[in-house]
């Protein structure tokens, strides 16, 4: 588990590690906190905030230096070895331990069990991907998986772990800025060709923005209206203060939500909408795949109304005529339009408790792991490359003024910005908090439960202090479930992965003030 | 995949012969076979722990009862699932905790006291219930001797301390379903266990600590698998006390939950427009019939008075 | 494990005393779990009670849940969870001291040191916390010191802890000490017709010394198992048709087989020193009289079952045996009886003590195992047995005190020379646990076949001027037998004929005084008090079974309207418990109804 405390986040997920635990599976967390994931472990590496490149790169050395690599698996099915090793030669364990500041013996047991295991698998999450250079990171994982042929088997390979309930799904469906539905390319004339044809209009050929790249455009002015379903991007975003700046600059903006957020407050039109998976029907897609069924089990209130039909009606006042359909009818179109989904009927869905994609067929009972083709002999399509990343730290660096390292994550009861986990009676409700090592707390000479005054480069929050043993000194959490009392993200970082949009919620600089009573 | 490989065991089961999988237990013989076997303390998502003793069977050459729920199917077995030492043992289980359990929300119990004629009355009238804290405070290998004219029961005012679950323990037949969804079967918390001995044996976090001030996480996993109503939503709860608690009014619903990428299988229990209960399917692949906090609880925000158009008329 | 402990801090004393029962944490988190019970222990010995501090103490130091922990320290009727003197005294109230003045006992014990503080007989004694006092009581469950009832055990917590047990108990003797004046030290009174073979050490040799006990046979069969070999030692313990002394007879070559030939390893060795059945105390005599034997034949007991690890499971109630074989085991060590090279010949074979804290249940093989592991001493559904998946789930042989000592005789002398005495199918000799309403009550000898009026006899005779009234004939989950059964051959074929059972041996005398109705009153609020709660049939009907004999010693009913319901209760206990506590927990009652000993009023 690579930056991943499955253990509050993902729960039921972790249930199955643990059956796999007590059947004698070896569970290795990587994660600066000793979270509670971490005190299931058999190995936890609490590496520094931001040297999971230079961590995997050593694991990798190890297994390069013990000979504990797949060779034929690395000489069938994979190109760039040699590049790759030359980059890894020199991350001994001598600098990834002055790196990582993990014992080099752990990160050798470590990268040991791993390679050695007949069946292993790299579960991650935020902790890899909130960075400025989360791909490096995960590439730097994928080329463990790589290095020991650990991926398209199964029991083995590679699971990010998805943090809504239909992240994956919403990339299946397009809703991505440069994919058609089922992962097809915009730009490919002859896939545009024929969603067009099947839609009946013309769609724009060039990939669109995505979502750091939107905020850059609202604030050059080259993005001027907003259209906002189910997010709530003025409490979400890094570095909020720039991020309300831009919606505020906006002339027009969209917000169709169930609740009333802090974006819908600021929004020209709020359209209610229908609780999708309660009060409509349709399909998520989870984080392993597998398409579920949604269904109507509650009327919506008031005046909210089904996604689709607000979509539909919408189109139709710009004067599109997209009919409404039902949900299944629009499913069953979605199923012309995407082999991988194809499969899928309503019934079958039904019937197997959901179908993994791909699902080319009715005949199909889904895939329950992917990349099997680097098994095969020859290996049918491209061959998976090597992609060596190098060691960078954070971009907000430590110095005298902002000495501690500040990293935000989660809690067990509580999501993302607490619209809808704050509102139920959770029995042990605390707030915000900012957590500290005792020892950092008491050279700052402050007191368990003190409030003070947190401060970035970025901006201030204040909030009360809470010893946490589980922290080692320099290292400060905070969640940002309590936007309202406590708006995190006004001292995180937007420095993005340019590839992946993500910013780099996982490491600002701050500095602990006191404040005078 | 991994295959294994496993044998054929031919069994006897009434007369008839049935064949299960190695590794198959009685219980499964019974249901391969169509005899429908009574459980309480069973469960498909947990290990057995064969405790309530309502799934005897006879087997033959073997000195006592044997439990169907986990007694392993072996070559050559003659089993009998309704001879009179197996009804007589049903009927007595079911009326020992008829006596002393109040049995009243598990219809399966129902059911299975009209099969076996089962009389709990036969043990006298009941003991008024004990006062809160009496039955926590028992020393074990010690109990109050009374003139056996009333019979002991669990009854108990049921413990109130937080707005998710509460815990009527006058309902707790000890079928250690909660104990293992919070151990190892599931959730590995460990907030509960069994404390005491005996009949004084109870369900109890350490000290008769409150929920809130105990390990408990309020994955309501426990109150998932309760089969007597014993662990109950406070929604429930509030709703049977008020008598607003309708079940012809009631319906349930399968979606995914709205919290993390796992995707959860909810079974979602609607009466008036409200969400009342939220359970997972016991077979779910992912969940195994398991849910989270937020998964069993969040489903608040749904609520008319939180919603963007506040409920407003047109 | 992402444990969650309650913040309550322990005491320098108790994290002392709790340290030094847990010295060795470098070990997996099953072995860490097993030290729960000793540091328990440890941690009432110290400060008289299990604090909530100490016990959350306990639970960080080996990684247990709270909760279950919790639910470990409440199984058990020794430990306390609410704070109690320091002093504290068990007087026993089961059957044989009742028989002889138990109830007088407790009345003045009352009268001197206030209400007991575990609630038995008064509907109002919940109420009673243990105050500031110097010391306490409660009530017990048999002692094991039959033979000198009334019986009662004294313990003190504190830096040197000292626990005692002693039989003719007196209000005066316990204060005294209560006041860490205990009595001298008495030991039982054994005796034997025909060959002195289990006995022969008891009172001629000197328990304390290694020495005294190789000058009187010691370790010659070891000696000789080691020149047999593990197959030559099965093939004479299989050859002497000996069957085990704990109640089951099971035969203990076939089970000594068993875990040899199973492939997963490690093999362990148990020895069953939990002897709680009322009215037994055999097994103690050999444990305070001959605890050198015990580590001998558990040794056999390892080499011919290819296990490495024995441990010794000793009752919580017997300070003296606790004592002794501590002392022992220290001895065997240190002069190479015991460790990695055994006797010189490359044996390896070791042995923990560990206590009980008070509970008849975890003389259930299964549930002893539990009680080792850390976990609530509730027994296993069987199968799978001990032999495949026993201790910590390995293949376990166990085996009570008696049986074990036996082996030492089969080993050195052969099967042929053990069968010269006893019938075909029981051969040997068997011990007796003859008290009651008896001129010498104590520990006999006999060759099995022994009629039951010889053995009383032996013990000489029913106390003068009284006429027996009825026999429990092994234990209370035995059957009563009347005193026209006086020509029974004690074997297990005459008894099993009989309708009875040698069950752990016990001969309880009671004469035409005794009240037969409270005696079988106090059995059935025995079996209610030792369940262990786990099963409906067992957890339920012996509180009803109490409820049903409680109304008819109140007369407010008869056995005429009762029956009915309880021939239905001891069925479905007897068919659909877990194990032998519920199936056997009517035995008793049932045959002395047979005997219509219930409407013999006294």
């Amino acid at each position: 588990m690579w930056g991943s405390n499955a253990r509050e986040t993902h729960p039921i997920f972790f249930h199955h590690v643990l059956k796999a635990v007590r059947n004698g599976a070896k569970l290795y967390v990587i994660d600066p906190r000793r979270t509670s994931t971490a005190d299931w472990a058999h190995g936890w590496l609490s590496l520094e905030v931001g040297s999971d490149v230079s961590l995997a790169n050593g694991v990798a050395h190890v297994i390069l230096k013990e000979q504990l690599q797949h060779e034929q698996f690395i000489e069938r099915a994979t190109e760039g070895f040699d590049e790759f090793k030359a980059v890894i030669d020199r991350y001994d364990l001598a600098r990834v331990s002055a790196d990582t500041h993990v014992d080099g013996e752990l990160i050798a047991q470590m990268a040991r069990d791993y390679a050695k295991a007949d069946r292993a698998m790299i579960c991650w999450t935020l902790g890899i991907t909130e960075h400025h250079n989360a791909v490096d990171n995960v590439l730097a994982l994928i080329n463990l998986s790589l290095l020991t042929g650990h991926v398209g088997r199964w029991g083995s390979g590679l699971n990010p772990l998805r943090g809504q309930n239909n992240v994956q799904g919403g990339g299946d469906m397009g809703a991505l800025p440069h994919k058609l539905v089922g992962f097809q390319d915009v730009e490919d004339d002859e896939i545009r060709g024929r969603f067009e044809k099947a839609w009946g209009c013309k769609i724009p050929a060039k990939n669109g923005w995505h979502l750091t790249e939107m905020f850059e455009a609202m604030h050059r002015g080259d993005l001027t209206a907003l259209f906002v379903l189910g997010e709530n991007p003025a409490q979400s975003e890094a570095d909020s203060t720039h991020a309300l700046k831009c919606l505020e600059g906006l002339e027009h903006l969209i917000v169709q939500d169930i609740v009333m957020t802090k974006t819908a407050e600021m929004a020209h039109v709020v359209l209610p909408a229908s609780a999708s998976w309660c009060e409509s029907e349709g399909t998520v897609t989870n984080s392993e795949r597998r398409v579920q069924r949604v269904r109507r089990a509650l009327k919506p209130p008031g005046k909210a109304r089904d996604d689709i039909e607000i979509l539909c009606d919408l189109a139709h006042r710009l004067g599109f005529d997209m009919q409404t359909g039902t949900p299944e009818g629009l499913w069953n179109e979605l199923r012309t339009l995407s082999p991988m989904h194809a499969g899928m009927s309503y019934a079958r869905l039904e019937a197997l408790g959901g179908i993994q994609w791909p699902c080319p067929d009715e005949k199909s009972a889904g895939s329950p792991f992917l990349h099997g083709r680097l098994w095969e002999n020859p290996v049918r399509g491209m061959k998976a490359s090597f992609n060596a990343a190098e060691q960078v730290g954070p971009v907000d660096k430590l110095d005298a003024d902002f000495p501690l390292r500040l990293t935000t994550g989660r809690r067990l009861e509580s999501f993302n910005t607490g619209v809808q986990s704050g509102a139920f009676a959770w029995p042990q409700k605390r707030g915000e908090t900012l957590d500290l090592s005792p020892d950092d707390a008491k050279k700052l000479k402050v007191a368990d439960g003190e409030r003070v005054r947190i401060v970035s480069r970025r901006g201030t929050v204040e909030a009360p202090v809470r010893f946490d043993d589980d922290l080692k000194p320099g290292l400060a959490f905070m969640t940002f479930h309590f936007p309202d009392d406590v708006d995190t993200n006004l001292l995180t970082i937007d420095a993005t992965d340019p590839r992946s949009g993500t910013a780099e919620f996982k490491a600002a600089a701050i500095r602990v003030e006191r404040i005078r009573q | 995949m991994k295959h294994d490989v496993k044998r054929d065991v031919t069994v006897t089961i009434d007369g008839k012969p049935v064949t299960v999988k190695e590794g198959a237990t009685l219980l499964d013989a019974c249901k391969s076979h169509g005899v429908d076997t009574p459980t309480l303390c069973w469960a498909e998502n947990l290990t057995p722990v064969n405790a309530c003793r309502v799934c005897v069977v006879e087997l033959e050459g073997a000195r006592v009862l044997a439990p169907a729920c986990s007694r392993k199917a072996e070559a050559g077995m003659v089993v009998k699932t309704d001879s009179p030492r197996v009804r007589l043992s049903r009927k007595l289980v079911l009326e020992l905790l008829g006596s002393s359990v109040d049995m009243s929300l598990s219809s399966a119990f129902a059911d299975y006291s009209k099969r076996y004629a089962a009389e709990p009355a036969r043990f006298g009238k009941k003991l008024a219930p004990s006062a809160a804290g009496v039955r926590e405070s028992a020393h074990p290998g010690h109990h109050t001797v009374l003139d056996g004219t009333r019979a002991e029961t669990v009854a108990q005012p049921t413990k109130v301390d937080n707005e998710l679950f509460v815990r009527d323990y006058d309902k707790c037949m000890l079928c250690y379903k909660c104990v293992e969804a919070c151990g190892t079967d599931a959730q590995n918390t460990f907030a509960i266990a069994v404390a005491g001995r005996g009949f004084d044996a109870r369900i109890a976090t350490e000290h008769e600590a409150t929920l809130p001030d105990s390990a408990c996480v309020f994955c309501g996993n426990c109150v998932g698998v309760c089969p007597t109503g014993a662990l109950m939503f406070k929604v429930e709860h509030d709703l049977r006390k008020s008598g607003e608690w309708d079940e012809k009014k009631q319906t349930e619903t399968d979606t995914i939950c709205p919290y993390c990428g796992v995707g959860c299988v909810l079974t979602l229990r609607v009466q008036d427009n409200a969400i009342v209960r939220v359970t997972s399917p016991s077979d779910s692949t992912v969940t195994g019939g398991h849910l989270c906090v937020k998964g069993r609880f969040g489903f608040t925000f749904v609520e008319e008075n939180r919603r963007a158009d506040r409920g407003g008329s047109d | 494990m992402d444990l969650r402990i309650p913040k309550d801090e322990a005491t320098d004393a108790e994290r002392s005393a709790v340290d030094a029962a847990t010295a060795d944490l470098n070990v997996d988190a099953k072995a860490r779990r097993a030290l729960l019970l000793p540091a328990l222990h440890a941690l009432q010995s110290r400060v008289g009670w299990v604090s909530k501090g100490g016990l959350y103490y306990i639970c960080s130091r080996l990684g247990v849940p709270p909760a279950e922990a919790f639910g470990v320290a409440s199984f058990y009727a020794l430990l306390a969870l609410t704070e109690r003197p320091r002093a504290f005294a068990h007087v026993c109230d089961d059957i044989a001291c009742l028989a002889k003045g138990a109830d007088d006992l407790c009345r003045e014990v009352e009268a001197r040191l206030g209400p007991a503080a575990h609630g038995h007989q008064k509907a109002d004694a919940h109420s009673q916390k243990g105050k500031a006092k110097a010391s306490g009581w409660a009530r017990s469950p048999c002692l094991g010191l039959c033979e000198r009832a009334p019986a009662a055990l004294v313990t003190i917590a504190g830096d040197k802890p000292a626990d005692c047990a002693f039989g003719a108990a007196t209000a005066a003797k316990i204060e005294a000490a209560l006041r860490g004046k205990p009595p001298a030290i008495e030991e039982a009174y054994v005796a034997s017709e025909g060959p002195r073979r289990l006995l022969a050490r008891i009172g001629v040799a000197d328990p304390k010394s290694l020495a005294s006990y190789r000058a009187n046979g010691g370790y010659t069969a070891l000696k000789r198992a080691l020149e047999l070999g593990a197959a030559g030692t099965l093939r004479a313990v299989n050859d002497s048709k000996l069957v085990g002394r704990g109640g089951a007879a099971f035969p203990t070559g076939r089970k000594w087989e068993a875990v040899a030939r199973e492939a997963a390893r490690p093999h362990y060795v148990v020895c069953n020193a939990d002897e709680s059945e009322p009215g037994t105390f055999k097994d103690r005599v050999l444990l305070e009289g001959d605890p050198f034997a015990v580590i001998e034949s558990m040794t056999i007991a390892g080499l011919a079952t290819g296990s490495e690890h024995g441990y010794l499971y000793l009752r919580g109630e017997y300070p003296l045996a606790q004592a002794r074989l501590e002392n022992a085991i220290q001895l065997a060590r240190s002069h190479g009886m015991l460790g990695d090279n055994v006797m010189g010949k490359g044996l390896k074979f070791d042995i923990e003590l560990r206590r009980g804290a008070g509970a008849y249940i975890c003389g259930e093989e299964t549930a002893l195992f539990n009680s080792i592991e850390g976990l609530r001493g509730e027994p296993r559904n069987k199968p799978p047995y001990p032999a495949q998946f026993g201790l910590f789930g390995k293949p376990t042989a166990v085996n009570n005190v008696e049986t074990l000592v036996a082996v030492l005789d089969i080993v050195r002398d052969g099967a042929a020379q053990y069968a010269s005495v006893g019938t075909s199918d029981s051969p040997g000799t068997k011990l007796f646990c003859v008290s009651g309403s008896i001129v010498r009550p104590g520990v006999y000898e006999v060759p099995f076949g022994t009629e039951l009026g010889a053995l009383i006899k032996l013990a000489g005779g029913i106390t003068p001027g009284r006429k027996i009234q009825t026999i429990l004939l092994g234990g209370a989950a035995g059957s009563f037998v009347t005193p026209e059964q006086l020509d029974l051959p004690l074997s297990f074929e005459a008894t099993r004929k009989a309708g009875a059972t040698l069950g752990s041996g016990v001969v309880l005398v009671f004469d035409e005084t005794a009240p037969i109705q409270e005696i079988l009153r106090r059995i059935a609020a025995f079996f209610r008090d030792e369940s262990c709660g786990q099963c409906v049939p067992c957890r339920v009907g012996t509180v009803r079974q109490e409820e049903l004999l409680s109304r008819i010693c109140g007369g407010k009913s008869t056995l005429r309207i009762e029956l009915p319901l309880l021939k239905d209760l001891g069925a479905a206990m007897r068919d659909a418990s877990i194990c032998g506590l519920g199936q056997t927990a009517s035995t008793a009652i049932e045959s002395a109804v047979a005997l219509g000993l219930m409407e013999r009023k006294t």
